[in-house]
């Protein structure tokens, strides 16, 4: 296991402590039938950093957020999460699934999904009183949705579900926030919003990473960027390894020239 | 009516038939809004070849041996779904479909050979049970619902179902919250550390339970109808969940009801004879409560999934 010692450049203060890293992920190996879908990946996320997950549709993006969490069972390989094993810091992860990868004509309303993120807090039994209620219409404020709290969740825009999603995920109060594609059919509103939200996370010292897909956005959203196609291509600051030559490697030349020309990348 | 006729002959076989109802449509909810209302079906189904092997290995139709090979032949299917689903690479209902059939008819095949001409086992008690037959011969009338040496003399299918109707509320009472959950988000609910494989599989193991008490009593009509009508007429009347769940509860008890009498009275009403199955009709009862709710419910429009 080598650690990166990788110059800061300004950027806010990311320095790579591999032991008590918010999330460390080591030798994670999935495959769905014969086909590894993410090979052999190490992965550490610096605290206080937003970090970019990016590849390739198919590159096992979602699959390595997913595997690192216990989601899905991999092959091989361990999760640690502040430095200790992922089961006993559970409390300290939030998590903002895909928005398609939930029936949003289920019967309820977004002040209950909201709710689901106080699941620790109020267990099996306890009854939800107005401090909780208060907590859930805190976070639906911080997303801009206290209008909507009583609407069905089926009846919202994608925009609006995605930012129910993330208030769910500041309910869960944590210190590692984990997304999956968040910006994913949402209205340019909606992503200004939650961009505004996550970065008000990492001014709180909280560490955020996120599955990306619009390469433009990566430098001005996120300073750290992990790329993947199954296995890692690269990782460090925006600012380092955000370059022409590992998005080559990383899209396997399906990026067009001029396209990677358009991006404001750190060339040479 | 009179309490004289009501009490010994009606009321029994009515309370079974509500029991079961309600037992079946509570985690029917939770099968229902995770697409696996089928379950139901195939667990109905499947129970009977439990039953007959029960009945051929011990030899006679005693409740305990019915329920364990039962439980057994559901045990059996489950594991057969999920082979067939894995090794096959095939959706859930797929795989549910050719095991309870396979097993079904399996079923009536040896039920069809082995020699149960002199008991009370046949393809049509599968079916539709025996409620009407569930009578307290011991009452005479209201007062002995205060006599214990009537009380003892009720039929066992009613304690029976009670208690399982007790296990079933008791399950979705205390599990409530990641029953929810993990219906709606299983993504979710497992990075809360929750084993949400355990939890369906626990769910299951209670829809058994209800079926294979239910069916004893009132076949497996009523089970198939109830695991899938109450609930899905209960999704068209709100948007909560919480609401869904009594909704369920007040049709599954209407279909009970309602299809008992009409079972019983409807065709003297229309001048016949005699009475229909009452387990049919409650069934078809449910049934057009459901097509009432798809008609009329004011919350059959889907909402879900805008264009992305």
């Amino acid at each position: 296991m080598t650690v990166e010692l990788v110059a800061n450049q300004g950027l806010p203060p990311v320095a790579d402590k591999v032991e008590n890293a918010p999330l460390a992920v080591r030798g994670m190996t999935v495959s769905y039938g014969q086909k590894p879908v993410v090979f052999s990946v190490d992965m550490t996320v610096a605290e206080g950093s937003m970090t970019a997950i990016v590849g390739p549709n198919g590159a096992g993006k979602s699959t390595l957020l997913k595997a690192a969490l216990g989601i899905v069972k991999p092959l091989s390989g361990q999760t640690m999460v502040f430095g200790q094993p992922l089961p006993g810091q559970r409390h300290r992860i939030a998590y903002v699934p895909q928005r398609a990868s939930v029936d949003w004509d289920f019967p309820t309303r977004v002040i209950d999904v909201v709710l689901m993120g106080l699941y620790r807090e109020l267990g099996l039994l306890k009854r939800v009183r107005q401090p909780h209620l208060d907590k859930a219409m805190a976070c639906l404020e911080r997303v801009g949705m206290t209008d909507f709290s009583d609407r069905q969740i089926g009846q919202l825009s994608g925009g609006q579900q995605q930012r129910v999603f993330l208030a769910r995920a500041l309910a869960q109060g944590a210190d590692l926030y984990l997304l999956d594609e968040p910006f994913a059919g949402v209205d340019a509103a909606t992503e200004k919003a939650i961009i505004a939200v996550l970065k008000g996370l990492r001014e709180e010292g909280k560490t955020v990473v996120a599955v990306h897909h619009d390469l433009a956005t990566v430098p001005e959203y996120f300073d750290r960027v992990f790329m993947i196609n199954t296995s890692k291509i690269a990782e460090g600051t925006v600012a380092e390894v955000f370059t022409a030559e590992n998005l080559n490697k990383t899209y396997g030349g399906r990026l067009a020239t001029g396209q990677i020309d358009q991006l404001d990348l750190v060339t040479g | 009516m009179s309490g004289e006729e009501f009490v010994p002959l009606s009321l029994t076989p009515l309370l079974i038939g509500m029991f079961a109802a309600v037992a079946c449509a509570l985690p029917g909810n939770f099968l229902v809004l995770r697409k696996q209302a089928l379950i139901g079906d195939a667990i109905s189904h499947v129970v009977l070849p439990g039953i007959v092997v029960a009945f051929l290995v011990t030899g006679t139709v005693s409740t305990w041996p019915m329920m364990i090979g039962a439980a057994v032949a559901a045990v059996v299917a489950v594991g057969l779904i999920e082979a067939i689903r894995r090794l096959g690479r095939i959706e859930p209902g797929a795989a549910m479909g050719v095991t309870f059939t396979s097993m079904f008819a399996g079923g009536v095949l040896l039920l069809e050979q082995s020699d149960t001409s002199t008991v009370h086992l046949d393809v049509e008690h599968a079916l539709y049970g025996n409620l009407e037959s569930l009578i307290w011969l011991d009452a005479v009338g209201w007062q002995s619902l205060w006599d214990p040496a009537a009380l003892a003399g009720l039929p066992n299918e009613l304690i029976r179902m009670g208690l399982t109707l007790i296990v079933v509320v008791c399950f979705v009472w205390l599990f409530w919250r990641p029953l929810k959950l993990s219906t709606f988000d299983e993504g979710f609910a497992r990075t809360l550390g929750m084993r949400t494989g355990v939890l369906g599989l626990a769910l299951v193991v209670i829809a058994a339970i209800a079926a294979v008490a239910a069916f004893d009593a009132v076949g497996s009509i009523i089970v198939i109808a109830m695991f899938i009508c109450p609930p899905a007429g209960a999704r068209l009347m709100t948007n909560r969940l919480e609401v869904q769940i009594v909704w369920s509860v007040i049709f599954a008890l209407m279909s009970a009801i309602l299809g008992y009498f009409i079972a019983g009275y409807g065709p003297q009403w229309l001048g016949a004879e005699n009475a229909v199955s009452a387990a049919g009709m409650i069934a078809t009862v449910s049934g057009l409560i459901l097509a009432l709710a798809a008609l009329f419910g004011p919350c059959r429009k889907r909402t879900g999934a805008p264009a992305v």
